[in-house]
């Protein structure tokens, strides 16, 4: 701990030193400023002090634990017997519909195999719990509990029960910030489920909402369009919901309607959440399809697809 | 020596405290109504014990602060900085104001702080923030007078010099 050097301070006029001193700080603050934010080298400084940081998550995480084992607790029988109840037939009316859809899903799953195609509909996730951790003032960021210990890499995408959440942006070695599709510097590209129209979401500005800037005039949107992930981009795996579009108006420049959207996920009271796992295709066309055959039932297994490289000058994720 | 250490114990301790704290979220409505815990206890330090606090000292807990939150490295560094040196410029008289213009000092303080912010963050490219952005300063002042009290009573307790 560096100690003052400070001379008894004067009651009015101040040392020339000081002013220096001060100068020199501010300057060597904003030279520190502007290198983290040109190369970002500051997360490679975090990951090498994670050993001391970590420790200091999971502390501040604590209230934020001991509020909720507080609250599961103190909650009276009645209200977890009621919520048992809800979360029972959640379950039974999501399972029936997944009985409906499984036949459906099959039958897919053989006309892709037809196309030969290697869309699957199977998710292969890893769950992870939210740290409650404030990572300053108005920051779309969330601290989950897994990191490069678990296979956690950055880029990857993360759901929760009700659509896309964000992606994994930082990784430290035992916990990882997501980066949420609310934050202004998060796009990711979309499909409005009725007409199928492919644009760019972006979070919003002001709050936890979603902005298009760029539907073009002439699209067919209306408040109420549900919006898929395209797929466009490479990096989230498509047809994960991720908002609601709830308002449609001129864009500033004229040019263009811009649309608001509430996202899917619940942003603000996400306590588990999924990361996906298998990554979608990299950008670019697809590699040539074998030439016509016989179907894939019949023809010796398909070679593995190439692996998932980030894309780095794909739209998906892109920093605005 | 024992009585040195143990003060310089409790010093290091209450900074820790104010960066553990910083990082403590609050529930989602209270959330802009949280202070920001390191600026109050670097003032009360260099307002109660100047020999100790110096603009060194305000740069490596501003450091420590964005190395732990994360955002931009130097920007709690600058803030801090700016901070302590204001308070120690204008200490002696500080200490001698009656407690409800010392608060509306430190809120000036804190608004000043929370402007360097915004500036630092319009820079960066951030949007401007919304109103409720401006809440915690006031937050801040309005807990000083609680805080100054209780770490004055503290140091007699524990009978730190």
């Amino acid at each position: 701990m560096a100690l003052a050097r400070e001379d008894s301070s004067p009651l009015f006029a101040g040392s020339v030193a000081g002013t220096l001193r001060l100068i020199f700080y501010l300057a060597l603050a904003m030279v520190l400023m502007v290198l983290d934010h040109r190369n970002g080298w500051m997360w490679r400084a975090r990951y090498a002090a994670a050993v001391a940081v970590e420790p200091v998550y999971r502390l501040a995480g604590l209230p934020a634990d001991g509020v909720r084992a507080l609250g599961v607790a103190f909650a009276d029988r009645q209200r977890l017997t009621e919520q048992n109840q809800r979360l029972r037939e959640d379950l039974l009316l999501a399972n029936a519909k997944l009985n409906r859809m499984a036949a459906v899903a099959e039958q897919n799953e053989r006309l892709k195999e037809l196309l030969a195609t290697q869309h699957s509909l199977g998710l292969n996730v890893q769950l992870a719990r939210v740290i409650g951790v404030d990572l300053g003032a108005g920051r779309h960021r969330l601290m989950i509990n897994l990191g490069a210990r678990d296979g956690v890499k950055p880029g990857q995408p993360v759901i929760d029960a009700r659509g896309l959440l964000g992606q994994v942006v930082e990784v430290l070695p035992t916990t990882a910030v997501l980066m949420l599709v609310t934050d202004p510097n998060h796009a990711v590209p979309v499909t409005v489920e009725r007409t199928g129209l492919r644009t760019i979401a972006y979070g919003a500005r002001d709050g936890d909402q979603l902005s298009l800037p760029t539907v073009p005039m002439a699209a067919d949107v209306q408040a109420g369009d549900r919006l898929l992930t395209s797929g466009l981009g490479g990096r989230f795996p498509p047809g994960f919901p991720v908002g609601t579009v709830t308002a449609v108006g001129p864009a500033a420049n004229g040019l263009f309607l811009e649309a608001r959207a509430r996202p899917s996920a619940d942003i603000n009271r996400s306590d588990d959440v999924l990361l996906l796992h298998d990554q979608a295709e990299p950008a670019g066309p697809p590699a040539p399809a074998a030439s016509a055959g016989p179907p894939a039932g019949l023809a010796p297994a398909p070679a593995p697809g190439p692996p998932a490289a980030p894309a780095a000058g794909a739209a998906a994720g892109a920093a605005r | 020596m024992n009585r040195h250490r143990l003060n310089l114990l409790w010093f290091v301790a209450t900074l820790a405290a104010a960066l553990l704290l910083m990082l403590v979220p609050l529930p989602q409505p209270l959330e802009p109504f949280k202070p920001y815990w390191p600026a109050l206890v670097l003032l009360y330090w260099s307002l109660e014990s100047a020999e100790r606090v110096g603009l060194g000292l305000a740069f490596t807990v501003g450091l420590a602060g964005d190395l732990l939150d994360g955002v931009l490295l130097g920007e709690q560094a600058l803030r801090l900085t700016a901070l302590v040196f204001i308070a120690l410029r204008f200490r002696s008289r500080l200490r001698f104001f009656p407690m409800w213009q010392q608060t509306l000092a430190v809120l000036a303080l804190l608004l000043n702080d929370r402007i360097l912010l915004t500036v630092v963050r319009v820079f960066a490219g951030d949007a401007l923030p919304p109103p409720s952005w401006w809440l915690s300063p006031f937050v801040g002042a309005a807990l000083w007078p609680f805080l100054f009290l209780l770490f004055d009573d503290l140091r007699v307790r524990l009978r730190i010099p």
